[in-house]
């Protein structure tokens, strides 16, 4: 049995690796890639805090993620398409145009 | 007869909403007719009543007919009530009658002018209000007749209002009436609020039984309606609207400035007598207000150059007489005074306006002179008003009239020989500037020429008013002369009698009064006719000329209250230019800006900024809930 806090450790490491992606990538794609890092740190926490009470709700609650996941990628792709097709670039600077 | 009282004031006020509302689609004929006939009905109504008054007055002295409930709520239930009285009677009498022969006039003198309409409804609206303010049964109604009346006179002051000066006057007259109305509707709440009515009659008992002789808040309550009384009356401290209405037309000047609403006043304090009597100072002051008042503007009356600022120089002066009878409680022969003056000024007014008119609009009596020969008439009539004013003996109304409140300035207990001694020096001023103006305006040589002869009506008005001038004075003679009192047995119902001096005393003051009148004729006969080099020499002096230039401008008053109140306000108005409280809300307004400018920088369109905010955001959250 892997201990719980091994778990949720790896579930932070990964969040804070997919958020890093998202903040530092100029590159949607990456950007959307990381995010699924980060969605999928979340499941994994929620994996781990189900095994460690013997609960099937974590894995659930995962299974809402993994279709959440799906909407945002097929939302997300079509952005990305746009964007590309807007702005000849995949660049997420190039779209601020609209500046306060 | 006594149902047909609601039509005396309904018939002006129906003519005015009609003029008001299709005037400028009648022609001048059907303004005329409409203006002038209302008023003449409601005259001649109010001589029905008269007479079924005089003939088989009712049981109680007063008739009362109550038209409608105005308001209700709570206490305070004022009807719609007239209330018929000897003294408001006399008051109707004088308000239609003479009001109808200044209306006729008035269809002569302003035939010319585009605005005929217009002139006939104010005119209209103010015999309305002013008759609803003395047919009032209680203050609440007297109140509304009250404003009525000054918002017409401010109407009509400033009916030509295309000269800024003429809106400037208009706007003075009402404002400074407007201090006095102010200090009235204070003493109204006060008087409701102590003793919970406004309805006249029960609430004189009411204070008569409530407030003991000299009680405070009958000095207040008598104070404040004295305010009220000060304002509309033009007397000190509030007399400087007075001269400077006279930009009105004429037939105003005569209606509203002379004969009725200046009178108001006088009307108020006699209709509030009891509560006057309550307050034994607040008299005093009545008496003192009217001594200052008549002696002020008699010496102011003597100086001007202007036919009309004469005139109303002298109206200030007379109802200052009219307040010192008041004062010293000869209720009667203020209201005495009050008639003849009615009909002997709007004469001497109605007079000037046909000489103004024969001579193209000229007001200053030294541009005048010789009239005598070219305009007979006018000059037999204004020298009956003149006669009266000045008070010649025996024959004139004003004689009678003023000798009566001499007398009761000496004898009455709150009277004296100083208050006498006051009205006597008036009756010499008054004497001295009447017979100047007709030596000056009427004798002498011609200067200017006369190129239009009054009509028909505005003749007419003359000559009835020239006869009242004289008769209306026959109606009460003092003892030594005649002892004739219909006037105080008429008014006896109404108002307490006075109490008259012996005979011996009586025929002395009045013996001093004649030679008083007849000094001041004797002073303008040999000042203004015989020698009027003499006059100029005495002008020339520098302190006569600082004392004329006093005079002239009505004992600077106008200067102290414009240094006093007009300029402080605009001080305040320039160093306020930027509004102060104004700040305020500007210090905000920045404020908002500074925060806006801040935030504004955030919204950079940068996708990763945004993200790094909402993950900044959630740690500072998590740590709040996890360690706050």
């Amino acid at each position: 049995m892997i201990p719980t806090e091994h778990g949720l450790m790896l579930a932070a490491v990964l969040f804070v690796i997919g958020l890093a992606g998202v903040i530092v990538r100029r590159n949607l794609l990456f950007v959307l890639m990381s995010i699924e890092i980060m969605l999928n740190a979340a499941g994994l926490a929620f994996i781990v805090a189900g095994a460690r009470w013997a609960q099937p709700d974590g894995q659930v609650m995962f299974l809402f993620i993994l279709v959440t996941a799906a909407a945002e990628v097929a939302v997300g792709l079509a952005l990305l398409l746009l964007l590309h097709r807007r702005f000849k670039t995949l660049d997420t600077a190039a779209a601020s145009t609209m500046r306060g | 007869m006594f149902e047909l009282l609601w039509t005396i004031p309904a018939l002006p006020l129906t003519s005015f909403v009609v003029l008001a509302c299709f005037g400028s689609r009648l022609s001048k004929a059907a303004s005329a007719l409409l203006g002038v006939g209302s008023v003449g009905i409601s005259a001649a109504v109010t001589l029905l009543i008269g007479f079924e008054f005089l003939g088989a007055p009712p049981a109680s002295g007063a008739y009362s007919q109550t038209l409608w409930n105005w308001i209700a709520v709570g206490n305070l239930q004022p009807a719609v009530t007239l209330y018929l009285d000897a003294l408001s009677l006399l008051m109707t009498f004088v308000i239609t009658f003479v009001g109808f022969l200044i209306h006729l006039y008035a269809s002569e003198y302003m035939a010319g002018d585009a605005d005929f309409a217009r002139f006939f409804a104010s005119m209209n609206l103010f015999v309305a209000s002013m008759l609803m303010l003395v047919l009032a049964d209680n203050l609440l109604l007297l109140y509304l007749g009250w404003e009525g009346v000054g918002l017409c006179s401010y109407l009509l002051i400033g009916f030509w209002y295309t000269d800024p000066a003429n809106a400037r006057a208009a706007v003075k007259a009402f404002l400074v009436t407007r201090i006095g109305d102010t200090a009235m509707a204070i003493g109204l709440f006060l008087l409701f609020a102590k003793l919970g009515t406004l309805q006249i009659q029960p609430l004189m008992a009411e204070a008569a039984s409530q407030w003991p002789e000299g009680s405070g808040w009958a000095i207040a309550a008598a104070a404040l309606l004295l305010g009220g009384a000060v304002g509309k009356s033009a007397q000190l401290p509030l007399q400087t609207w007075l001269p400077d209405a006279m930009a009105g037309p004429t037939p105003v000047s005569a209606l509203i400035h002379a004969a009725t609403m200046v009178t108001a006043g006088v009307y108020l304090i006699a209709r509030t007598h009891v509560l006057f009597g309550l307050a034994p100072q607040v008299e005093v002051a009545v008496a003192a207000i009217g001594a200052l008042t008549l002696l002020l503007a008699g010496l102011s009356a003597l100086v001007q150059s202007d036919i009309k600022r004469v005139l109303a120089y002298s109206t200030i002066s007379q109802i200052g007489y009219m307040f010192l009878a008041l004062g010293v409680g000869a209720w009667q022969a203020a209201m005495f005074h009050f008639m003849t003056h009615a009909f002997f000024k709007a004469l001497l007014f109605l007079a000037a306006g046909a000489v103004i008119v024969s001579l193209h609009h000229e007001q200053n009596i030294f541009k005048m002179g010789g009239l005598r020969k070219l305009l007979p008439v006018t000059f037999w009539t204004f020298l009956i008003g003149a006669a009266s004013l000045a008070g010649i003996p025996f024959i004139t109304a004003g004689f009678y009239s003023k000798d009566w409140i001499l007398a009761q300035a000496w004898t009455s207990h709150t009277g004296g020989p100083w208050f006498w001694f006051a009205g006597l020096f008036g009756a010499f001023l008054t004497a001295a500037y009447s017979f100047r103006l007709i030596f000056i305006v009427f004798f002498g040589e011609a200067k200017t020429h006369v190129h239009h002869h009054p009509g028909r009506r505005m003749t007419w008005p003359l000559v009835v008013l020239a006869a009242l001038a004289i008769v209306s004075g026959f109606v009460e003679m003092p003892e030594t002369l005649g002892h004739v009192a219909a006037f105080s047995h008429f008014l006896g119902s109404a108002l307490p009698p006075s109490h008259h001096p012996e005979a011996g005393v009586e025929a002395m003051l009045i013996g001093i009064a004649i030679a008083a009148a007849l000094l001041g004729l004797a002073v303008a006969y040999f000042l203004y006719l015989r020698n009027p080099e003499k006059v100029d020499a005495i002008s020339k002096a520098p302190l006569a000329a600082s004392v004329h230039r006093l005079w002239l401008s009505g004992w600077g008053f106008d200067r102290l209250y414009h240094m006093m109140f007009v300029a402080p306000v605009l001080w305040v108005a320039e160093i306020n230019k930027n509004d102060i409280i104004d700040q305020i809300y500007r210090f905000t307004a920045w404020l908002h800006r500074l925060v806006h400018q801040f935030l504004r920088t955030t919204q950079s369109g940068q996708l990763r900024w945004y993200a790094a905010g909402i993950g900044v955001g959630t740690v500072i959250v998590a740590g709040v809930v996890i360690f706050g």
